[in-house]
């Protein structure tokens, strides 16, 4: 365990250059071999593909437009008056709608992981870095945010400052950075410990160099982890305020705005309730698979 | 010792009597159970400070109201003056304060009279009933599946129980929920003719229970297999099991006795978690089922922009994780004694 990573090891191993492999190539052929995570990859590139190409599909008459409404044929049920899965209550086509809310959901938890990335990287790093007085400061904030149940906070700043787009993404991750804080303070903290750091030091490495050259690439594993499972997290909160009838407004379809509105006449029409919400659980799980494939395959403890 | 050098040991700066105290364990004990305890304090005045501010930052004033005829100038200073909202905020702020130490946490804005320490009592043992139901189901359901996997481990018991607790912990509250009342409401009323579903809405201490209860215990009891899971395998391994099975023990005694206390352990910190998770929960559920607790006056007071209910209510939710959290840890100190008191 203690025994580091020593030059005369590392000779070793560059002798025998056909049993050397890579941490990130070792990784990604350990992922491809977790046919579970594989599965979870192929169903969010699959998401990704309906994303991009519905506003395409719709030009091409292939599919409804998602917000016409048709007075005529509300809350249809599937295969009626032309709707291959039903019609909502204001007669909108609810396959369009449902491959529509994939845009939404895919672009919350993309774009809060950007958001995310550099307060948690930034954050994370001072405090574990530079310690003392700083980390313990930082820490105490982190607390006190841990404090506030994340949904509850993030439905009270959508409430103070409206259901747009931007405040939905502020909210989410507003509530989601200091998991990642954390987590990179804590990488900091191990890594800082180690010789080849100490080694960097003495051989002059400035602080900038050592946190870009050594302490950030070193941590980048676990971080990619908790990035991917941030994205269903923040899916989920979306969703959840859509459902509570705080999120992103109509027309746009979102699917937890799509089952707050079914969900009325659900003994009437259940498909227009039962298409989302479980367009939003297979969704976490594919993101909770690649996310578990991941994890293993990043873990240089389950290396062979 | 040499690491420690330069800083004073702890209790350096007590009076000799109560150094006695902080060097026995349970002296310990007691001053990290005070700390925590005055921990809470800043804690929760920041989280007051937090949401009141965010409260003052919403544009606009509560009296809005979207559409329809706008109040009068006149109405409008009145109201400013009944709620104390004619004040400056800083002044506006400390006497809330003031008034939640008495646990004084105003008038509702939306229910004429009211106060919200009323509304909180009223809507309190609707989500007290099903949260502590929903708690009592966790431990026993989610252990019992955990250890059950765990000594079945890749066998099709195993493969199905974690396939499950992977489905149900990736799945939101609300889905599930939803996901329920079709079935169980909507087909099964549908394929009985009436004759026998779960109701979809509503509260009593009947069958109206059911769904609301599955659905908040679900993440919890999927986290809880897992886990126990994960440190039943490790404690089977140990070499204590080993010698368990060679004396000839009965496995319900190796099981009860040896492997399940220990791999329990884990297992108990993760309570303090689970509490909040059924706090926030509630929101999702009194929702999805129309009951009327606290968590459903939450979501009422956010679209109605009451702000003394929200902001009472953020701050019962905070207290109640805060305490879970402190009490878990404490427990947790009692459960495993190598725990270190810092």
């Amino acid at each position: 365990m203690a025994i580091p990573a020593t030059t005369v090891d590392q000779l070793i191993d560059w002798e025998v250059p056909e049993q050397q492999i890579g941490l990130w190539t070792d990784a990604v052929q350990r992922f491809r071999r977790n046919r579970i995570a594989v599965l979870g990859a192929v169903l969010i590139a699959v998401l990704v593909v309906i994303a991009l190409t519905c506003p395409l599909l719709v030009q091409l008459h292939v599919l409804k437009d998602p917000i016409h409404q048709n007075v005529d044929f509300i809350e249809s049920g599937p295969g009626q008056n032309g709707f291959l899965i039903g019609s909502d209550e204001l007669g909108r086509d609810t396959l369009a709608r449902l491959l529509f809310g994939s845009r939404v959901s895919l672009a919350v938890g993309i774009f809060v992981q950007a958001i995310i990335l550099p307060i948690g990287l930034a954050i994370g790093l001072a405090s574990g870095y530079f310690g003392g007085r700083i980390d313990n400061l930082l820490m105490r904030f982190t607390d006190v945010w841990y404090a506030f149940p994340d949904l509850l906070f993030g439905l009270v700043v959508v409430s103070v400052f409206g259901p747009s787009l931007l405040t939905i993404f502020g909210a989410i991750s507003l509530v989601n950075w200091v998991g990642l804080a954390r987590l990179v303070r804590g990488q900091v903290l191990a890594i800082k410990e180690k010789e080849y750091i100490e080694a960097a030091r003495s051989s002059g490495s400035t602080p900038l160099k050592l946190i870009l050259k050594h302490l950030l690439p070193n941590s980048l594993g676990p971080i990619i982890v908790t990035l991917t499972f941030g994205i269903p997290n923040a899916i989920f909160l979306e969703a959840v305020l859509s459902f509570l009838g705080v999120g992103i407004q109509p027309p746009t379809p979102t699917w937890g705005q799509m089952v707050f509105d079914g969900y009325e006449a659900i003994y009437a029409n259940p498909t227009s309730v039962v298409f989302p919400a479980l367009a939003i659980g297979f969704t976490l799980l594919a993101f909770t698979f690649v996310g578990d494939g991941l994890r293993d395959a990043l873990d240089p403890r389950m290396r062979r | 010792m040499a690491v420690t050098a330069g800083r004073p040991t702890r209790g350096a700066l007590l009076p000799p009597q109560l150094r006695a105290i902080t060097s026995s364990r349970s002296g310990a004990l007691a001053i990290f159970i005070a700390r925590r305890i005055l921990w809470m304090i800043p804690i929760l005045f920041f989280v007051i400070l937090i949401t009141f501010t965010l409260m003052h930052l919403a544009p606009g004033s509560p009296w809005d109201k979207a559409g329809g005829r706008q109040l009068s100038d006149t109405v409008v200073k009145n109201l400013n003056i009944r709620y104390g909202l004619d004040k400056p905020v800083p002044q506006q702020f400390l006497l809330y304060a003031w008034n939640v130490m008495h646990f004084d946490f105003g008038l509702s804005y939306q229910y004429q009279g009211k106060t919200v320490s009323t509304l909180l009592l009223e809507s309190w043992p609707y989500t007290a009933t099903i949260g502590a139901l929903a708690f009592i189901l966790i431990i026993p359901v989610g252990v019992g599946l955990g250890v059950i996997a765990a000594l079945r481990q890749n066998t099709r018991v195993d493969y199905i129980t974690m396939g499950f607790a992977t489905i149900a912990a990736s799945f939101p509250n609300f889905v599930i929920g939803v996901i329920m009342v079709v079935v169980f409401s909507v087909l099964a009323y549908r394929a009985t003719g009436g004759n026998f579903f779960l109701p979809a809405a509503g509260f009593g201490v009947d069958d109206s229970l059911v769904m609301p209860v599955v659905t908040l215990a679900r993440l919890p009891i999927a986290y809880t297999a897992r886990l126990t899971r994960a440190s039943t395998l490790e404690t089977i391994r140990q070499d204590y099991v080993r010698t368990a099975w060679a004396k000839g023990l009965a496995e319900r005694l190796v099981v009860m006795r040896h492997i399940l206390k220990n791999s329990l352990i884990p297992v108990v910190t993760t309570l303090g978690p689970t509490f909040a998770f059924l706090v926030t929960g509630s929101v999702i559920v009194e929702t999805v089922f129309a009951i009327p607790g606290i968590g459903r006056a939450f979501v009422t007071a956010i679209e109605s922009r009451d702000y003394p209910m929200i902001l009472g209510t953020t701050i019962l939710f905070s207290v109640v994780v805060a305490m879970a959290n402190l009490v878990v840890d404490v427990a947790y100190v009692f459960i495993d004694p190598r725990v270190r008191l810092t």
